[in-house]
């Protein structure tokens, strides 16, 4: 007999029944639509146990790895713990800070050496708590294996209490609860002569900077483009490391962007996903990682879609400001 | 013949299907007479949708009812979804298909099942 666990109940699952209609019969409001395995309307995610192959058909890479799957075409042989997306099931634990570096005016790198290991990709981000009910969400900029601790850039917000706090009263030595990781934004292994699009505004570098490092170190061979834009120079941040990587591979190219009026030799004019676009106007192929202020990653995806980028390759992260920051 | 295959077989199944929905939603998306109402809408659950009405309209497997396709328009009829949108779909589907060779009559046998869900989708 299989058991499907959701939110601490144990329900059984009856012979040619779907998850999906293992949870409606026992009151589990799992929205759904199309019952074929195609609209995706009742995506969750198994939080143990491996879900069927055939459950994760049309998913993207990053959440089959993440072992997301669609309910209505989920028929296990093996027992499930699963979740919808919004449920909050990720487990807190304790951090220390063991550093704080300003990176620019504005963005705190913290470096954070979590109690216990964490198991992350480069790309996805933790939320940091101040206290049990105020947290927000930071890319991380620390690539596993290669990095010993946590690197979070924190881009100083004019009314931010989460961000004013770490900039201002955080110290090294102190501990903070941290959430997750989360998020889809990540380098997935394969395909690697596909050309990679890296576009960032502000603190969007940070989970770009993670994802490039990723995928050079487990051997991308195909071109790899960062865009990064800022309004003036003083937005841009490492700069030098990024230089000092297209110095060590040539499959890297950096292009950091201003797209206010004072632009240096060196930087190119423009907002970052407009220079971009028009650098390489032909997206069929590429694969797209989009990170930053929502309006740019939301104008950025349907252009590189509309440019011949398969949707399944574009990989968006929008940093939303929280309404009560 | 006795044992003729489907439409969706004949189509090329879950492959054309994949083959056809980014063509198929950049024609929409690139239409002014129907962009409008997918101007504010997450781009992946959007793709996700129009993956689950092309299997429908390749004759495919699917579940959907009439009523399941009047209360996913419900809003957008509100917000004057008419005839001539659904006109519009129906054309760029067709576009898509030529687009990838697929040959007339199949393609007539596909606008006719895109036909037949019109008066649910406006909610008539």
């Amino acid at each position: 007999m299989t058991t499907i666990r959701y939110a601490k109940n144990d329900f059984e699952l009856e012979l040619n029944q779907s998850v999906l209609e293992c949870l409606t019969d026992h009151g589990v409001p799992v929205p759904f639509s199309c019952q074929s395995g195609a609209c995706q309307t009742c995506i969750m995610r198994a939080t143990a146990g491996i879900p069927p192959e055939t459950s994760q058909q049309g998913l993207k890479d990053s959440l089959k790895l993440q072992n997301y799957f669609l309910a209505c075409v989920c028929y296990p042989t093996t027992d499930l713990e699963v979740a919808l997306p919004n449920d909050n099931v990720q487990t807190a634990f304790p951090a220390s800070v063991l550093s704080l570096k300003l990176l620019n005016a504005d963005i705190m790198q913290v470096v954070l050496e979590c109690h216990a290991p964490i198991d992350y990709r480069a790309g996805q981000f933790i939320n940091l708590f101040q206290h049990q009910t105020l947290g927000r969400s930071y890319s991380l900029a620390s690539v596993p294996h290669e990095d010993d601790h946590l690197h979070l850039h924190v881009r100083r917000l004019p009314q931010g209490q989460v961000s004013g706090w770490i900039h201002e009263e955080l110290r090294p030595g102190q501990t903070v609860e941290i959430r997750g990781p989360g998020g889809d934004c990540f380098y997935i292994p394969g395909n690697s002569d596909q050309g990679l699009i890296l576009i960032g505004t502000g603190s969007g570098l940070a989970p770009l900077y993670g994802i490039i490092r990723d995928a050079l170190s487990q051997g991308h061979s195909g071109p790899i483009h960062l865009f990064h834009g800022s309004r003036d120079l003083n937005g841009l941040y490492l700069t030098g490391e990024l230089r000092d990587l297209v110095e060590q591979y040539s499959n890297f190219n950096y292009v950091p962007c201003i797209s206010g009026d004072d632009v240096p030799h060196g930087f190119a004019s423009g907002r970052a996903d407009d220079v971009a676009f028009q650098q390489i106007p032909n997206l069929k192929n590429w694969r797209l990682f989009l990170c930053g202020h929502p309006d740019m990653v939301k104008t950025a995806k349907m252009k590189a879609f509309m440019a011949g980028a398969s949707m399944k390759d574009i990989y968006a992260d929008a940093f939303n400001v929280s309404q009560s920051s | 013949m006795s044992q003729q295959e489907s439409l969706y077989e004949q189509l090329g199944g879950e492959a054309a299907v994949n083959a056809a929905v980014d063509i198929f939603y950049r024609k929409v998306l690139s239409d002014d007479r129907i962009n409008e109402f997918f101007k504010d809408v997450d781009m992946e659950k959007q793709a996700a949708k129009q993956k689950a009405f092309l299997t429908m309209a390749f004759g495919g497997p699917h579940n959907y009812t009439g009523l399941d396709m009047r209360l996913g328009h419900a809003h957008l009829v509100e917000r004057g979804l008419n005839d001539s949108h659904v006109d519009a779909v129906i054309e760029d589907l067709g576009a898509t298909l030529r687009e990838l060779g697929v040959r007339d009559s199949l393609i007539a046998q596909v606008a006719a099942i895109a036909e037949s869900t019109r008066d649910d989708v406006l909610g008539r």
